[in-house]
């Protein structure tokens, strides 16, 4: 059994526990919030994902970065699949955005908003990870210039959110702070379990994705060694780790 | 369960509601696609591993060495199936 499959079965029901609990305390334990009412429900699938992507990408750089220092392609794989689902979480939380700001904005997007104009170029830079590992044959060269490129893109989601913090006039509302922010203990308990419980899905879809990944190198590995090294065709293109 | 949706207090749906389930519903699907796809990848690969072992079993019992193409079943839905160039990789790239 690989050793990304190890602890899955229980972390896949944690996951389904935790993302049930919260889904529970979202509709029926949470209080309707004075300004925006039923519509503000959002919020606590919305500002989790934008989190828990964010936080994805970095970690992508931190793999990339362990990549570097140490060779084994084990990290490579994992800042793969790190940046892979913080995409798709980042794709689910700029659409569940959207729905929000047109239903308290009355607009879909608002391009003068430094907060999602700049989530948005997170997205597009990391949009171009695969088709930069798609454009290197060679999976040596291909693993060093991901990790890299993960790297520099890791570095800037924490200075841009920063920057972007520092940032004068906007919309977007700013609900968490270092003062542990303005939320009431009811809307707090809510919004940290949603966290825990999206945190939680990225890590287990991250390692049903890995153990995926494991399983076609192996087959790989075993089709070689069926048929021989002298029978096989060339590799080609692949953009994910081989 | 009955109880206790009973006693929850009713959701006001009437505006709101539908911003709310589509948000919701888009992350659901978007999350259940990937499950799909994911299981889908992970059953076949496991079918094609299985089927690997087992060949390679017999060929040890049998004391033959390496084989040529044929043995290798490719499944539909593998993604090293027939339009995939990149089914057969050489050992320099592991």
């Amino acid at each position: 059994m690989s050793t990304h499959v190890r602890h899955l079965r229980g972390l896949t029901i944690a996951t389904a526990v935790t993302v049930t609990a919260a889904l529970s305390l979202v509709f029926f334990y949470a209080p309707l919030e004075a300004e925006q009412g039923f519509v503000q429900k959002i919020f606590y699938i919305h500002v989790p994902l934008a989190i828990v992507s964010l936080v994805g990408y970095c970690l992508g750089g931190v793999f990339g970065l362990m990549y570097l220092r140490t060779g084994e392609r084990v990290w490579d794989m994992r800042s793969y699949c790190a940046i892979h689902m913080s995409l798709i979480f980042s794709v689910g939380g700029i659409i569940a955005g959207s729905i929000w700001a047109k239903a308290s904005w009355g607009h879909w997007w608002v391009w003068s908003e430094p907060t999602l104009v700049s989530y948005l170029i997170v997205i597009l830079l990391f949009c171009t990870y695969q088709p930069l590992r798609f454009s290197i044959e060679d999976p040596e060269r291909q693993a060093r210039y991901a990790a890299v490129f993960s790297i520099v893109c890791g570095a800037f989601v924490p200075i841009n959110f920063i920057v972007v913090r520092l940032s004068a006039a906007y919309v977007h509302p700013r609900v968490l702070n270092l003062e542990g922010g303005n939320l009431p203990g009811s809307m707090k308990l809510t919004f940290y379990l949603s966290l825990l419980g999206i945190a939680l899905l990225f890590t287990t879809l991250m390692k049903f994705e890995m153990a995926a990944k494991e399983m076609r190198i192996e087959t790989r590995r075993l089709r070689r060694k069926l048929l021989g090294d002298d029978a096989v065709r060339p590799l080609g293109r692949t953009a994910s780790p081989s | 369960m009955i109880a206790l949706f009973a006693e929850a207090p009713a959701l006001p749906l009437h505006t709101a509601g539908p911003y709310v389930a589509a948000a919701y519903i888009v992350f659901l699907l978007v999350v259940l696609l990937y499950v799909w796809i994911m299981a889908r990848q992970l059953i076949s690969g496991s079918r094609e591993l299985r089927d690997l072992k087992a060949q390679l079993d017999e060929r040890e019992h049998t004391g033959a060495g390496p084989a040529g193409p044929a043995p290798v079943e490719q499944h539909p839905h593998s993604e090293a199936g027939p339009a995939e160039p990149a089914s057969l990789e050489p050992a320099a790239h592991e």
